[in-house]
């Protein structure tokens, strides 16, 4: 059976493309999300640590399955690997309705002005691409304060004196410190520092007809029991269905966008759920696939006008993968910290972000989420025993003692960090797999070290009797919080898409998640992505004339 | 080592179906789905060495060796060929370095042979097929996971290290259901 003409694909129901779908239905466009997982509910795996999306060693727990979706990797000496989905080197973010955002700590940052102007702030970096956004935190803090309304945030606006100006406060009050965040409120006070309750995409009261968090220890990696924690699955997505005006297509793989010789998008080529190939038409298609699997599908997208990929011409899609380099330090005190008060994770330090005296850019540190106990049993100091007696003595007598700041550095991205598409791998499909390759820029090892040595005197003072830094910085970039493989910009040249998502060249197609991003602030991605989905898809109704796009 | 009766004939009768799936694992009169009991042996001493039992349970009565069992024949069944030439290389080494089967060192050397092992100086001769150190790391890895993951793939029986970390479970303040029927009765598939 044929499928019926609609006016706007949007392929991928994570953060970005929930959005948008939700945004398009209630403007009154008919709409066809497509996700390539299914809805997936905290009793597939309650709280399951060996199947998360945080450790993975039995698989993914919010998908993608290990043997439908391989990727490849390029190592360091040039030789390859291929990757199941659940090995870390494979840079997955999740596959499901919501994608993400069902399993996520949940952290909503806005970034901060000068996140979007990394090179006017901090000149050139060598060997990097760091830029300028086409666009200011401005032009973006309308849709922030819509993703945190619609979505629903708890944090206090002016708590941070470093945020960004911002016009509404937030619909929910922030979470109470744990014991923990107390502590290091406490110490970092007395340095002159400024800490403030993370801003959480969880009901601090009930919100939106569901009910408060109730502060499980396990919830980043897991979906929430009570419907506490808010994604687009459980906020825009139903709202979309609701309308009439969108239909949500789960296990379908969408294998390419079609472009005609006019070099307009037309539809997309997609794998039902019985694994049939089958096409939809479409007026207007939406890329929100999250970084690696975006650049894949135009990758993957041929035609006349644009041989090397949808926006490809100037050889810019796939590049400038970005994510997050995680720094810190970790603490013992020499009593117990642990009150069971979870996710363990609400304080911040935003000190950090910027204004580091020869430092491009910097990132939050936060008092983490707690760790599960087989997590844990890699937590330990450099050079202690990881098995017999001792370890199993540390595991029973520090666990509760453990305190710790870790947070996001905000990459420097580079041109060589990327995703191409590897003709030799397919996936259960056909469709050629995304290959991952180049490493981060040198620069963020440096930038790393500074954060875990400040991370690491915050725990000192506030009372560490033993105090050990992990630093980050090294290897592959990509991961949960990928970004940067289709960057917005100015100038066709150097960029995809123009400032509102639109693919250069193909006006009818739009890019609306991370890989928008141009670099990817020191803080964790998601409302910002949440933001770029209400952002594009307004510049999208407001163009469109109720039966065409233009 | 402390061996426990009735886990013993819980493992014989577990075996029955599980010979029938997967005939080509474990040989007939094994009574794991895919160790044979020498093999088991082994990997419950290995086990045992990585977390001891003391004032707490240790990987044997955590059943450790039963959640490496288990995920050998779902997603670890990639790492059977390793676990086989990894077994065989840990009696060989014992063999030419103790003169002994390593089930029958005693604790101490058990130990010794295994920090050796950790830091790759067991003779290199039996280490041709698979690495010594990828071989205790995947060890001491999956052991970890059987004791400290969750119950419902085998090990962890009862929630053996939550009660030792002073986790409630459920996840519910006040209450704490630590007896998990999965681990010691009937195993829920994955
Ligand atoms: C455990 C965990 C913790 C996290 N914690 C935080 C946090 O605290 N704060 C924060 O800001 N971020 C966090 N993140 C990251 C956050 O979830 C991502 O940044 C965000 O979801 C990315 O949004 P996106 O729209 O770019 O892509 P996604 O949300 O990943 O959406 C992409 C969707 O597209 C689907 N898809 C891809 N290709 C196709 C195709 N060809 N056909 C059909 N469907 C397709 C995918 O299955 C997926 O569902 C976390 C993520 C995880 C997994």
């Amino acid at each position: 059976m044929k499928n019926k003409h609609v006016n706007a694909v949007v392929i991928g129901a994570g953060a970005g493309g929930g959005v948008a779908a939700k945004e398009l239905a209630f403007a009154g466009l008919s709409v066809v999300l497509f996700e390539r997982g299914g809805w997936a509910t905290y009793n597939d795996h309650d709280d399951d640590e060996l199947i998360s999306q945080r450790i993975t060693v039995l698989g993914n727990a919010f998908g993608p399955d290990d043997i439908r979706h391989p990727r490849v990797a390029v190592n360091s000496d040039g030789s390859t690997q291929v990757l199941r989905a659940s090995q870390g080197e494979y840079s997955n973010n999740a596959a499901c309705v919501g994608s993400g955002t069902v399993s996520y700590g949940a952290m909503g940052w806005r970034f901060m002005e000068k996140d979007f102007k990394m090179k006017s702030t901090y000149g050139h970096v060598e060997g990097s691409t760091l830029d300028d956004w086409p666009i200011t935190y401005h032009d973006l803090e309308p849709y922030y304060e819509k993703a945190e309304w619609e979505i629903g945030v708890s944090g206090k606006s002016g708590a941070n004196p470093f945020e960004a100006p911002r016009k509404k406060e937030y619909p929910m009050p922030p979470f109470a410190y744990n014991k923990s965040a107390n502590l290091l409120a406490d110490a970092a006070i007395k340095l002159g520092l400024h800490p403030f309750p993370i801003p959480m995409l969880r009901n601090s009261v009930s919100y939106d007809g569901r009910p408060a968090c109730y502060r499980m220890r396990s919830c980043v990696g897991f979906a929430c029991p009570v419907n506490a924690k808010n994604g687009t699955h459980n906020t825009v997505i139903p709202r979309a269905i609701a309308t009439g005006n969108c239909e949500l297509r789960t296990n379908c793989q969408v294998a390419e966008i079609i472009i005609d010789e006019k070099g307009r998008a037309t539809g997309v080529k997609y794998f039902d759920e019985n694994n049939r190939g089958r096409i939809q038409k479409a007026d207007i298609v939406i890329v929100a696939g999250a970084a690696i699997e975006t650049a894949r599908l135009l990758l993957n997208s041929k035609s006349n006008l644009f041989p090397d990929g949808a926006g490809n011409n100037n050889d810019w899609v796939g590049r400038n993968l970005q994510g997050h380099a995680y720094t810190g330090a970790f603490g013992l005190m020499n009593y117990d910290v642990y009150d069971d008060v979870g996710p363990g994770a609400t304080l911040a330090l935003s000190d950090f972000n910027h204004y580091n005296p020869g430092i491009v850019g910097g990132g939050v540190l936060c008092n983490e989420f707690t760790p599960m106990p087989y997590h844990f049993s890699k937590i330990r100091p450099p050079g202690a025993k990881r098995w017999g007696a001792e370890h199993k003595d540390f595991q029973r007598n520090q666990f509760k003692k453990l305190i710790q700041l870790i947070g996001p550095f905000q990459e420097i991205p580079n041109f060589e960090s990327r995703v191409t598409v590897d003709t030799g791998i397919k996936d259960y499909w056909g469709i050629p797999v995304a290959r991952l390759s180049g490493t981060r820029h040198n620069y963020d090892l440096t930038g790393c070290k500074f954060m875990s040595e400040r991370a690491e005197e915050i725990l000192k003072a506030a009372g560490a009797v033993y105090t050990w830094q992990s630093v980050g910085g090294r290897g592959r970039s990509g991961g949960q919080h990928q970004s940067g493989t289709a960057r917005m910009g100015n100038d066709p040249k150097t960029s995809v898409t123009n400032r509102y998502g639109q693919v250069h060249d193909i006006d009818n197609l739009f890019i609306a998640d991370g890989s928008l991003h141009v670099t990817n602030g020191g803080f964790n991605p998601v409302l910002t992505i949440m933001a770029l989905g209400y952002w594009v898809s307004d510049y999208i109704i407001k163009n469109w004339n109720g039966s065409k796009f233009r | 080592m402390r061996t426990n009766r009735r886990e013993f004939l819980y493992h014989l009768s577990l075996s029955c179906g599980s010979i029938l799936l997967i005939p080509a694992c474990a040989g007939n009169d094994s009574e794991w789905r895919f160790f044979s009991n020498e093999e088991a042996r082994i990997i419950i001493a290995f086990a045992e060495q990585i977390i001891p039992s003391d004032n707490d349970p240790g990987a044997t009565e955590a059943n450790v060796v039963n959640f490496i069992d288990k995920q050998l024949t779902g997603p670890y069944a990639r790492h059977r060929n390793e676990y086989r030439l990894g077994i065989s290389g840990i009696v060989s080494s014992s063999e030419a370095v103790y003169n002994k089967y390593f089930c029958d060192l005693d604790r101490d050397t058990q130990r010794d042979f295994m920090e050796q092992m950790e830091s790759g100086k067991l003779p290199e001769e039996f280490w041709k097929e698979i690495n010594q150190r990828t071989f205790f790391n995947m060890l001491l890895d999956h052991s970890m996971q059987g004791f400290y993951g969750s119950p419902r793939h085998g090990g962890n029986k009862n929630y053996a290290s939550y009660k030792m970390m002073k986790l409630d479970y459920p996840h519910v303040i006040g209450q704490n259901r630590y007896v998990s029927k999965c681990a010691t009765e009937k195993l829920r598939d994955t």
